[in-house]
């Protein structure tokens, strides 16, 4: 294709602006949500730890007050 | 039975994770093959040129919109017939691919309409519709994340999804039950399609891309839901792709 035919291609007899900015913007907007899922499932990885993260600082707290003698309770 | 053994977002979540990224392949083979189809090796349009070439999105988006929506309003059954937990799950995943869609239907509805009848936008049945749609998934998303309970949130959703799908029919029909400005269907089931095969194969293609895209937009989404919503499981907690994250985080903390 010669570089002309390309542009003729390209300017859409006239209507260019309307078909790629139709196309470029559906073209972007699902790139975005790409990305936007993407970052979702690594914001449900850190929830997920953090969950974790919380149970096990509460299973050591509840270790410790267990085997401190002045806890109280199981003497 | 099979089905009910996936309605468990334990079975579901790793055939979701196998599902969507095949998904997304062929999405995007068919949708490169699509713009071939539409953009190089069909004509011109007699009437309207070359500015008819945003049919090949146009009319796939706008179908999807209507599609998604109704598969929205067929989880919220099941959810509120079954109880199943996959069900809300799924509803909520589809929502904001399904609002994605209805905007873009308008917005290359807008940038058609331009060109051949003069105004980006009129208040015409088949236009409002439309918009009425895009209202409809934004309210949805809102509702359901407005609402903390899980349960609760699931049930309002699928409530609006179920009484929103009654817009569907309407936005479909809407060319035929008023004088609009918006053309008829091209293509019915009922009817042989208006249009040359060449373009009416580009559409298509187009349409089956946008449907894998959605459907593998939908599943990857749901994963991270149900890790969210499930994670205080053992499962959860126990899958290697957690322990990895964890042990990457660590490592970076």
């Amino acid at each position: 294709m010669s570089s002309n035919l390309t542009w003729e291609w390209l300017a859409m007899g006239g209507y260019g602006l309307y078909v790629w900015g139709s196309m470029g913007v559906s073209l972007l907007a699902m790139l975005l949500e790409v990305w936007t899922v993407r970052r979702g499932r690594q914001h449900a990885l850190e929830s997920v730890c953090t969950v974790i993260d919380d149970q096990q600082e509460r299973a050591v707290s509840r270790g410790d007050a267990l085997q401190d003698p002045h806890a109280g309770g199981i003497a | 039975m099979k089905l009910f053994h996936y309605a468990a977002p334990q079975n579901f979540y790793p055939l979701a994770g196998r599902l969507w990224p095949v998904m997304a392949l062929l999405a995007s083979g068919l949708a490169l093959a699509g713009l071939w189809v539409g953009f190089v090796l069909a004509p011109s349009d007699a009437q309207q040129g070359e500015a008819y070439r945003i049919i090949y999105i146009h009319v796939p988006v706008s179908w999807m919109a209507m599609l998604i929506y109704l598969a929205m309003a067929f989880w919220s059954v099941l959810g509120l017939v079954f109880q199943t937990r996959l069900s809300g799950l799924m509803t909520r995943a589809l929502a904001p691919t399904g609002a994605l869609m209805a905007f873009l239907s308008l917005w290359t509805g807008a940038l058609w309409g331009k060109p051949m009848w003069g105004t980006y936008w009129v208040w015409d049945a088949r236009l409002t519709s439309m918009l009425i749609l895009l209202f409809l998934y934004l309210g949805y998303i809102a509702l359901t994340s407005a609402i903390d309970d899980p349960r609760r949130s699931d049930r309002a959703g699928a409530l609006v999804a179920l009484v929103g799908a009654i817009n569907v029919p309407i936005i479909y029909f809407s060319v035929k039950w008023w004088n609009t400005l918006h053309q008829g269907a091209s293509v019915s089931l009922t009817q042989s399609p208006r249009m040359a095969s060449v373009m009416l194969s580009g559409m298509l293609l187009m349409s089956l891309a946008l449907w894998l895209y959605a459907a593998a937009m939908a599943l990857w989404r749901v994963r991270s839901l149900i890790l969210v919503r499930d994670s205080h499981a053992a499962w959860v907690q126990q899958l290697p792709e957690v322990q990895t994250y964890r042990a990457l985080r660590g490592m970076t903390a």
